[in-house]
């Protein structure tokens, strides 16, 4: 045996089994989440149905509607009132059929189920989008650039802000700067929309220098750059709002965490050695504390994606937590487990993403799967 | 352990944030204390469901001091009362004959908000009839036509569109204003009065009248869109936010403690289940889930802290207290509590809850606010309670009649502002237990 080939089989074969149990560790994950998905999109479907309760409701609306319609139709003025009635009688089935009102709900929603977990959302049963599709897929998409816009940017600010700026403190912790910042972390305890009231009081009424609420001016200015401007100056006030809402807690909570990593005794002894600061945070703070940063930062950008109702009610901002409202208020089942099986899908999904990269990041995590 | 809590509580002095957030506490405790006894439950749904209990107060006044702070006059209501005023009566042949003066002295720079005249006539067959006219300082006098009453009558001289005609301005301006100041009408001060000239038709007919010339500012809150003063919903609404936001807090923290602590003893499959419980719940949507129930339900408060709790059972907390209780199963004073006999439920309850209790006390503070400040928003989004006066309901009306647009900034800012001294007191008092309780980061 020549001495270099000695430690290679070691290597490979450790790798292979770390390979072989990461595997079989990803397949149980996948499985568990997909197993959680199911679960809960079938309790969204049962909830959004109050356990088949709105079929009634749905039934009197259709019923009233329907009459109202051939009642004002001039068309069947002279007709005679049991043929009236039949008609009506008639355009009711028709509505049943189409919604499939007439087959039990738990037949229904075993049906919605399957088709949510594929991804096929269907079709809304009142709402459609600014283009006029009833696919909830449409409905959906025309939103999501709205909602992303307004949400990526306040969060992406309030995240990479926190994160510098807690670094920043963690070094003098104790300073006039640092203390400021725990004063103010109990601000955070009111929510976005909260301070989106007062902006909208003082930078809309008292000094009208921003729009109170909306996303463009109407009519919408021509041009690509006016109608930019335009997005950006309605963009302000909520993005300050949301801004302010968790600034402050995000910076002193990522601050304590910080903090507690740098008094840990190997960084303790880095310092002795004489490391650099910088060396000290990127090497013996930073990559330690890597994963909780990653966690927080992906289940950020999922957070995202229901938006938040309140706060573009609040603007009046034409996003994801508008429609979800919306869909809501018309009892328009499919949008509303559409947007929710969506939700559940990201979430879903960058669980198992953040497991595979703990396992790879973080070695306990591998040897606690291999047990 | 009685020794760490109290010792807990004397270094919380320490902290002045803590002191003031108790402060604050007490100070909202107070309030409610004191609402609760000063307007009973039943008769505050009352007062807040509106009406005829509010017709003499004005729409949208607000609160006087914040005029006065801003060195202004505006006017406050006057209810002139017929029956405190001078009246002459002359009888005739099968009736009488009968004139109210309603007098009433306006000092205020600015004109009065609306004016309304409440008649009340007690008759058998015949109806009264009042002729009314309106007498200015400077001995003008302004017809305001007659009718019959034909009861309990309310006359709306603000909105009399013949008399708006006739003056050129709205009749609570043009009546109380200067002669040709039409462009720039000015208040005439003085003695104004408005006489009620009434013929009866019956020997023991009676007729009464109130006049009541609403003001700008009224009280210390101001009031709504229906005449309903604040006052009540700001009031009740510190009793209901502190009960929903403790009892919100309460029942989350406790059922997720147990239920983790119940886990982590028996381990195995109900560790399982409940782990894969909580995965599920994090999926679900909380406050979607809310408006789902509040559109599709009920939006009465109870339901949906029911919901809350509900929702809240199997939350994100279960594996921060998992990873807390591991370590405490092992322990030897757990080992010894098995060895001699202690049962299950003893275990969980007497020996590793009270353990991790300390380490709960500033999350479950600080979550108080969190459930308060949920109240407000789905109030916010019109599914508060149907009945209770909240702050949220008071800040969903005035978004709903554009409060802020109009200027009538005090309908928004009051609720905001208790809503905002009940979440600093909470978090104050929950970011200073935190360095107090969790020593790692008391020298921080």
């Amino acid at each position: 045996m020549l001495p270099g080939s000695q430690p290679a089989t070691p290597v490979r074969r450790g790798l292979w089994r770390d390979l072989r149990s990461l595997t079989l560790f990803s397949l149980k994950r996948l499985l568990a989440l997909f197993l959680t998905v199911l679960v809960g999109v079938y309790l969204t479907i049962y909830i959004a149905n109050m356990g088949g309760q709105v079929d009634e409701l749905r039934l009197v609306q259709i019923r009233s509607t329907v009459g109202e319609e051939v009642r004002a139709d001039p068309a069947f003025f002279d007709m005679p009132a049991e043929e009236r009635n039949a008609l009506i009688e008639d355009r009711v089935q028709l509505e049943v059929d189409r919604l499939r009102l007439d087959q039990p709900f738990i037949l229904r929603s075993v049906d919605y189920l399957q088709q949510a977990i594929r991804l096929d959302l269907g079709r809304a049963e009142q709402m459609h989008s600014d283009t006029g599709s009833r696919q909830v897929y449409d409905i959906i998409v025309e939103r999501l650039p709205a909602t992303l816009l307004l949400f990526g940017t306040a969060n992406l600010l309030v995240f990479f802000i926190s994160v510098i700026v807690a670094l920043a403190l963690s070094r003098r912790y104790g300073s006039p700067m640092d203390r400021a910042v725990i004063a103010l972390a109990p601000s955070s305890a009111a929510p976005a929309w909260f301070y989106g009231i007062f902006l909208i009081l003082i930078f809309a009424f008292l000094v009208p220098l921003f729009p109170a609420g909306g996303m463009v001016q109407v009519p919408p200015p021509e041009g690509t750059l006016a109608y930019a401007a335009s997005v950006l100056r309605h963009m302000a006030l909520p993005v300050l709002a949301m801004f302010l809402g968790s600034i402050f807690i995000s910076i002193y909570s990522w601050r304590t965490f910080f903090l507690i990593h740098s008094s840990e005794d190997y960084v303790e002894m880095a310092r002795v050695k004489g490391l650099s600061s910088g060396l000290i945070q990127r090497r013996y703070i930073l990559r330690p504390t890597l994963s909780p940063i990653i966690t927080s930062f992906a289940l950020m950008l999922i957070g995202l994606w229901s938006g938040a109702i309140i706060l573009e009610q609040v603007f009046n901002w034409p996003g994801l937590g508008t429609l979800l409202f919306q869909a809501i208020g018309h009892r328009d089942t499919p949008v509303i487990i559409g947007s929710v099986v969506i939700f559940a899908y990201l979430l879903a999904i960058t669980v198992f993403l953040l497991d595979i990269l703990y396992a790879v990041l973080d070695p306990r995590v591998r040897m606690e799967a291999n047990r | 352990m009685s020794g760490r809590w109290s010792q807990g509580l004397a270094q919380l002095r320490r902290y002045p944030s803590a002191v003031v957030g108790m402060g604050l506490i007490a100070l909202l405790v107070a309030l409610s204390i004191y609402t609760v006894f000063a307007i009973p439950y039943s008769q505050a749904l009352d007062l807040w469901r509106g009406g005829e209990t509010w017709r003499m107060h004005p729409v949208n006044a607000r609160p006087v001091w914040v005029d006065r702070l801003a060195g202004g006059d505006l006017p406050r209501s006057q209810i002139i009362s017929g029956s405190r005023s001078p009246v002459e009566s002359e009888p005739f042949e099968g009736g009488r004959q009968k004139r109210i003066e309603l007098a009433f002295d306006y000092d205020s720079s600015a004109f009065p908000s609306e004016l309304n005249l409440f008649l009340d006539a007690r008759f058998a067959e015949r109806e009264p009839f009042v002729r009314l006219s309106w007498h200015t300082p400077d001995g003008r006098e302004i017809h305001l036509g007659g009718r019959r009453v034909t009861g309990k009558d309310r006359v709306s001289i603000s909105q009399d569109w013949n008399l708006e005609r006739r003056l050129g301005l709205v009749p609570h301006v043009g009546l109380l204003a200067e002669p040709d100041t039409m462009e720039n009408p000015v208040v005439q001060a003085g003695r104004h009065a408005l006489v009620v000239e009434a013929v009866l038709f019956e020997e023991d007919a009676a007729l009464d009248a109130d006049l009541a010339v609403y003001g700008r500012v009224h009280g210390l809150a101001g009031t709504d869109h229906q005449r309903r003063d604040l006052m009540v919903a700001l009031m009740w609404g510190t009793p209901i936010a502190l009960a929903f936001g403790l009892l919100a807090a309460v029942g989350t923290t406790i059922t997720t403690l147990i239920i983790a602590a119940t886990g982590v003893w028996f381990g195995g499959w109900v560790d399982a289940v409940i782990q894969r419980l909580t995965e599920v719940n994090i999926i679900l949507p909380l406050l979607p889930i809310l408006v789902m129930v509040g559109t599709l339900y009920s939006t009465s408060i109870w339901v949906m802290l029911g919901v809350v709790i509900a929702l809240g059972i199997f939350s994100a907390g279960i594996k921060m207290y998992r990873a807390m209780l591991l370590p405490i199963r092992e322990a030897p004073y757990v080992e010894a509590a098995r060895a001699y006999g202690a049962g299950h439920a003893r275990i969980i309850l007497r020996y590793m809850i009270p353990r991790i209790l300390p380490v709960l006390i500033p999350t479950f503070v600080t979550l108080i606010p969190t459930f308060v400040f949920l109240e407000a928003s789905l109030a916010l989004l019109g599914l508060g309670d149907p009945v209770l006066p909240t702050w949220g309901k008071v800040m969903n009306d005035a978004q709903a009649q554009s409060a802020l647009y109009h200027g009538f900034y005090y309908w928004v800012l009051a609720p905001a502002a208790l809503l905002m001294l009940t979440g600093l007191g909470f978090a104050m008092l929950g970011f200073a237990l935190d360095r107090v309780f969790n020593p790692r980061l008391r020298n921080l």
